[in-house]
């Protein structure tokens, strides 16, 4: 059973890659969940490419990349919170039209810089085996964070998710509401690039939310889930890159997004539900 | 006593444009109001001005005395159309529960009265049997009994309702109107949104609408052919269906049997302000 245990007994990397993984399966599980009820998918995955030119700002004039992946988060934000005010034009096109945007202009400041060569790499794909304490501290605060908002404001959220009208005359302030699981959305976005890169986030956010939508019929239930799903993807993950000697990040969404499909097989075999009565 | 719903010369509508306007009443507590008419005369804008969901366009309206969707407001709503297919497997009985959810705040457990009105609310819309069963799995009359059932043990002081029958069964229906009762018989305000004239003759108060104010008052004094007609274009009889023509009075009658023809000489105004608009008292 050593084989199960041993690189994380005797490599301190691959301890502290284990520890972030966790975090992140733990934070993007949670809001991967919101994300997936709420049809929050392909604002996920914009924001997750859309931060790629604020990271390469940043680097370019010396400041932490996790800086820079929040200036591109939040200009992502308000950019698609103007086009969807000031035009006739629905979310999904202003998502759109934000997040090629906000790639192509992250392509073009990289290929202006002959510095970027190694760089580009970890952006988009992570560096899950070089993660500092540092970081592991900014993504164990984030976790903290978005998982006492999810805990705090579950009910709005799923009010929300339900139908946004019955949670505003209930006297929720949903526009409120919206902006703060954004910013959850956006921060663990932020977070967890250095882990899994700005590519492969949305996997995270994505394969262990959907999974666990396919076992359970609670929210909390369903967002433990996630989390737990990420953590077993994170462990398998590293395992398989130690011994196979893949690349780290790219095998943890791999092994989640895996899951998915082993889930919705096994569920799509299981008997379905007792029909309602007037389906009998 | 504070009316449920005040407006005067109220105009409902969207980016400014009025979809109807010239609506007067007062609606007291314990009363029921039925907004009837065809599809797009501005019914469920109605609805969702009072429900504090769009502004209105002109007039003034008032909600248990405070501005439309201002905090503190007690009003429970039935929108049209419902999420049915939500991805979650939620159990009926956990979407009625949602109902309470306001009166417990974001984290406060829901007591034992809570239960006893999610409990009642079910009875009182047959929906025991399926307390357990995802709403996904339920069927749409199912499902609107579901919903009925989460906006009543709400418990609020005015319910709007958007075409709650839509769906329902002969059985359904019957208790639907028993629950309308009770609610009035607590004091609760009603408004709901419907095609159904037999329905709206068991409200105090019938608005008819047809992107105008067609008539408001009594049902006894508010349906009439003439008015129906005036709506609808269409009065159903018994054993048949007159089709009024509405800009030359001519009669079609579909159907068997003798024909009860209602029509209305063109030009026949109820228009804003020409009519009564008692106070639901």
């Amino acid at each position: 059973m050593d084989i199960l245990w041993d690189p994380f007994v005797q490599s301190a990397f691959m301890q502290r890659a284990l520890v972030a993984a966790i975090l992140v399966a733990i934070a993007t599980g949670v809001v991967g969940t919101l994300m997936v009820l709420r049809g929050m998918a392909f604002l996920g995955d914009a924001l997750a490419h859309g931060v790629l030119p604020g990271i390469a700002v940043a680097l370019i004039i010396g400041l932490p990349s996790v800086l820079g992946a929040l200036a591109g988060a939040a200009a992502m934000m308000g950019g698609v919170a103007v086009v969807t005010r000031r035009t006739r034009l629905s979310s999904d096109v202003a998502i759109g039209l934000l997040f090629v945007g906000m790639l192509s202009l992250g392509v073009v400041i990289i290929s202006r810089s002959s510095d970027f060569a190694g760089s580009l790499t970890d952006i988009l794909f992570g560096e899950v085996l070089g993660v500092s304490w540092t970081a592991i501290a900014w993504q164990a605060g984030v976790a903290v964070l978005v998982v006492g908002l999810a805990w705090l404001l579950r009910r709005p959220f799923l009010l929300m998710a339900m139908d946004p009208d019955q949670a505003r005359v209930a006297g929720y302030r949903v526009g409120l509401l919206e902006a703060v699981m954004l910013g959850m959305i956006a921060l663990t976005v932020v977070a967890s690039f250095v882990v899994v890169g700005a590519l492969l986030v949305f996997g995270m956010l994505l394969a262990p939310a959907g999974a666990a939508a396919l076992l359970t019929r609670r929210l909390g239930t369903m967002m433990a889930l996630a989390a737990a799903i990420g953590m077993l993807s994170a462990y398998i993950g590293l395992l398989l890159s130690w011994y196979l000697d893949l690349a780290a990040g790219a095998t943890v969404v791999l092994t989640a997004v895996a899951i998915f499909f082993v889930v919705a097989v096994l569920q799509s075999l299981v008997p379905a539900r007792r029909p309602h009565p007037e389906h009998a | 006593m504070t009316p449920a719903v005040e407006c005067r010369d109220l105009a409902v509508g969207y980016d400014g444009h009025a979809v109807v306007g010239g609506i007067d009443l007062s609606l007291a507590p314990g009363r029921w109001l039925a907004v009837i008419g065809t599809n797009g005369s501005g019914k469920s804008t109605l609805l969702r001005t009072i429900a504090g969901l769009i502004p209105p366009v002109a007039g003034t309206l008032q909600v248990q005395g405070r501005d439309p969707g201002a905090r503190g407001v007690g009003v429970s709503y039935l929108s049209q159309s419902h999420e049915q297919g939500f991805l979650l497997p939620i159990r009926a009985r956990d979407v009625v529960r949602m109902g309470r959810w306001p009166a417990r705040g974001l984290t406060g457990r829901l007591r034992a009265d809570d239960d006893s009105l999610v409990d009642d609310a079910m009875d009182a819309m047959g929906i025991r049997e399926l307390a357990d069963m995802p709403l996904g799995t339920l069927s749409g009359g199912q499902c609107q009994r579901v919903h009925l059932a989460q906006a009543v043990c709400r418990d609020a002081g005015l319910l709007l309702l958007d075409e709650p029958t839509a769906g329902l069964d002969a059985a359904s229906r019957e208790r639907y109107l028993s629950l309308m009762d009770a609610q009035r018989a607590r004091g609760a305000a009603i408004v709901t949104a419907t095609h159904d004239v037999r329905e709206a003759r068991r409200a105090d108060l019938v608005l008819i609408v047809a992107e105008r104010v067609v008539a408001c008052g009594p049902p006894d004094e508010a349906l009439t052919p003439a008015s129906l007609a005036d709506a609808f274009g269409v009065v159903i009889e018994d054993g048949g269906a007159t089709v009024i023509d509405p800009h030359h009075g001519h009669e079609h009658h579909h159907g068997p049997g003798a024909p009860h023809v209602h029509g209305h000489a063109p030009g026949h105004d109820h228009g804003p302000g020409g009519h009564d608009h008692p106070h639901g008292h």
